[in-house]
């Protein structure tokens, strides 16, 4: 009788999931894709979520965890899960699943849908529950600990690395999407710009005014935030202010390395703090609202639900829809990043075992969905408007009737007229070509917005109120993740010359930190010049390596599964992680050896230095030393794949190792802190 | 509503890393009773440099 319910919520899934995938031809409401997704994400967490935590985890209410056990009241508190819910969703959810399905969108909408629903019930959500339940058990330690203590020391200090090279990627994809939104466009400058000032301000107050009042400090940063974009519009149309504020691709990188740098060794209090605070709180208030626009505005979906470049040739990244589909969707279906997230604080917070579905498995569920509307925002565009934000200048030409003309020939037919009309509406100079998903998204955010509140009038304003949001909550990972990367660098430092390890001396860390932000000003400068766009390059990188360190999670759980002598459930990470591991190894190997230049490094690389003996200079190159700079970048880029992979496999290696010698063992070998029950009050 | 008020502003605090003051006091009275507990704003750059000076500082993409 208690299943007739969820069965009833099961066939409206699948009823909308039927509708999404038959409809041809006509337009189809957005609202088809959100119920189907809605309805499943609650099924999958009644029903798999609930057989993971009663058969294949055996959670016990009665066992302590590390917040009672270890109690401390400043790391270890006891946390009412809603509360928590909170706070590991806010540290999740981030710019990943709002860009990698916009990008997604040029296949058509139907295959990124699919791909997160499906992807997030059997993958992601899996990993991170996993990831939370083998922490929990474990002291709330790190990944990079645990990988450690269950697969042995070399493992985990592969892990290490291969986790900062992720972070460095991650950090330079996050900044170019900055670089893209903010290039040529003065009133989003100003706007972000405008954030330092008063972040510093909020950062006074809280040290020496009030100290401890978050609600109004935040209060008056965001009031400060909207006049800043009100402002902006006047600053950017000042012949005086405008030009100011009005940067190349190039500057705006040399800028964002600079500010990387000097941010990352500001005390925290003075700058990342409070802008922290601002970022946190607009994103959790945006995604809120975005979900309410959507609903009350029930758009049509407007791209088609499949498009002609699922075979591959697409403008937007390259590569046919197996398997890179798999990993320009990370986030939102499955986020390997997440595991360093679920190894962290929240671990050390959780009141009761019972609580892991909810936190773990229930957190990803709403980040599928952020990605849902993301994917959603991008297909109720006009697909000429789309392709023409999202294809790169050697496609499109800069002037509006180049762009319309090839977006026309691609089969999404365009007006010169629109696309001027659609830069005037959103108060840019010109929407060809800004790639990058962060700009779709915010063109996206407007449409919807503005139908809810304030008209057409209003769609600037809603712009640029989206440009932002993402900006800010992007550049504030920059800051915290150079801080990141830095101590990982000199944990791994400290491996060869134990003095950089933990050191108060000022030294190390300096040094750490400038290594950190030239390894991601690196790849952010070269995305930059890149004639392609960069987004094309680099996103699908930072995808494998996001997809590769969930596949090591999903192996450090199967491990774990085995040592606890629970191998006839370890399908549950197996399946999972053989899915992963077939993606990022034909992705990766396919950026590696492709013979198609549009997607293999090294093929690329090969025919630019051929044209080069020859003296010939192949578009986009416009001289020898940019066709020289191409070369060597796909060198870079391949030698990084070929460091994934390398990564990847290893693990692999002693993933298999490991498991037969659990098997072989007749004994339970898991290393779990020894049982503590809870204290009876 | 006033406790539904609460666990918002509980929830909002713990995303940029603020347990409870409140929460804490109560585990030094009752497990370090003779120890002086920090006062509010001690508590609050404790757990501050914790999130954000600390190797944790890491968010998702």
């Amino acid at each position: 009788m208690k299943h007739i319910l969820w069965i009833l919520m099961a066939l409206i899934g699948a009823i909308c999931l039927a509708v999404l995938a038959t409809a041809r031809g006509e337009q189809i409401n957005a609202l088809w894709i959100v119920i189907a997704a809605v309805s499943t994400f609650l099924v999958a967490y009644r029903y798999y979520a609930l057989y993971i935590a009663r058969h294949v985890m055996r959670l016990n209410p009665a066992r302590a965890t590390p917040a009672l056990y270890r109690a401390d009241g400043l790391d270890y508190v006891a946390t009412d899960r809603r509360v928590l819910f909170g706070h590991h969703f806010a540290a999740i959810a981030g710019a990943g699943p709002l860009v990698g399905p916009v990008l997604a969108a040029q296949m058509g909408y139907l295959p990124g849908t699919l791909w997160i629903i499906a992807g997030v019930v059997l993958a992601g959500a899996v990993q991170d529950f996993m990831v939370l339940f083998i922490s929990m058990r474990r002291d709330g330690r790190s990944l990079g600990e645990l990988v450690r203590m269950e697969m042995g020391p070399i493992a985990g200090t592969i892990a290490l690395a291969g986790a900062f090279m992720i972070m460095v990627i991650i950090l330079a994809v996050l900044a170019l999407i900055v670089v893209r939104a903010l290039a040529e466009s003065p009133w989003g400058m100003f706007t972000v710009v405008a954030t330092i000032p008063l972040a510093l301000i909020m950062g006074a107050y809280t040290r020496w005014v009030r100290p401890g009042r978050i609600g109004e400090v935040s209060l008056f940063g965001f009031v400060g935030l909207i006049l800043a974009i009100v402002f902006g519009q006047t600053i950017a149309a000042s012949p005086f202010w405008g030009p100011l504020f009005t940067f190349t691709p190039e500057q705006l990188c040399w800028i964002l390395i600079g500010y990387g740098a000097v941010a990352s060794i500001l005390p925290v209090w003075l700058l990342l703090a409070p802008r922290d605070y601002l970022s946190t709180f607009l994103k959790i208030g945006a995604i809120a609202a975005l979900a309410i626009g959507i609903v009350i505005m029930a758009p049509p979906l407007r791209m088609p639900p499949l498009t002609q470049f699922i075979g591959g040739g697409g403008p937007v990244w390259s590569g046919g829809l197996f398997p890179f589909l798999f990993i320009t969707i990370a986030c939102g279906a499955v986020s390997g990043f997440h595991a360093l997230i679920a190894s962290g604080t929240t671990p050390k917070l959780i009141a009761s075992e019972a609580d892991a579905r909810f936190i773990g498995y229930g957190a990803m569920l709403m980040e599928a969905f952020v990605a849902i509307m993301a994917l959603v925002g991008a297909a109720i565009l006009d697909p000429g408007i789309y392709f023409a934000m999202n294809s790169p200048t050697a496609l499109l030409g800069t002037d509006p009737t180049s762009a319309a003309a090839a977006v026309t020939a691609m089969g999404f037919p365009i007006t010169p007229d629109l696309l001027v009309q659609t830069a005037r509406d959103v108060g840019e100079h010109s929407i060809i070509a800004r790639t990058g998903g962060a700009p779709t998204l915010a063109v996206a955010m407007a449409e919807i917005f503005s139908h809810v509140v304030g008209g057409p009038a209003m769609k600037a304003f809603w712009y640029h109120f989206a440009i932002l949001f993402e900006a800010l909550f992007i550049l504030t990972a920059v800051d915290a993740g150079t801080r990141a990367g830095r101590f990982m660098l000199q944990d791994l430092i400290g491996l060869l010359v134990p003095a950089f390890r933990g050191s108060t001396s000022l030294a190390p860390g300096l040094v750490a930190t400038a290594l950190c932000v030239a390894s991601w000003g690196f790849f952010l400068y070269q995305g930059v010049t890149d004639p392609l766009g960069g987004v094309n390059t680099l996103w699908p990188v930072f995808g494998i390596s996001n997809q590769m360190l969930a596949a090591m999670a999903l192996m450090l759980a199967t491990v774990v599964l085995f040592r606890m002598k629970r191998q006839r459930y370890a399908w549950v990470t197996v399946v999972p992680t053989l899915w992963l591991l077939i993606c990022t190894l034909s992705a990766g190997g396919l950026k590696l050896w492709s013979s198609d230049p549009a997607v293999g490094f090294l093929i690329h690389a090969r025919l630019f230095s051929e044209a080069a003996a020859r003296g010939e200079l192949l578009a986009p190159a416009k001289s020898m030393a940019q066709m020289e700079a191409i070369i060597f970048n796909d060198r870079i880029d391949a030698a990084l794949c070929g460091l994934f992979l390398a990564v990847v496999l290893s693990l692999l290696f002693f993933t298999i190792k490991t498991c037969i010698a659990a098997l072989r063992d007749a004994k339970p070998s898991a290393s779990e802190t020894p049982r503590q029950m809870v204290p009876a009050e | 509503m006033n406790g539904l008020y609460r666990q918002l502003r509980a929830m909002a605090r713990l995303m940029v890393g603020q347990p409870s003051y409140e929460a804490y006091l109560a585990h030094m009275a009752r497990h370090h009773p003779h120890a002086e507990p920090m006062t509010r704003t001690a508590f609050f750059r404790n757990r501050e440099q914790a999130r954000y000076a600390g190797s944790n500082g890491g968010k998702c993409c």
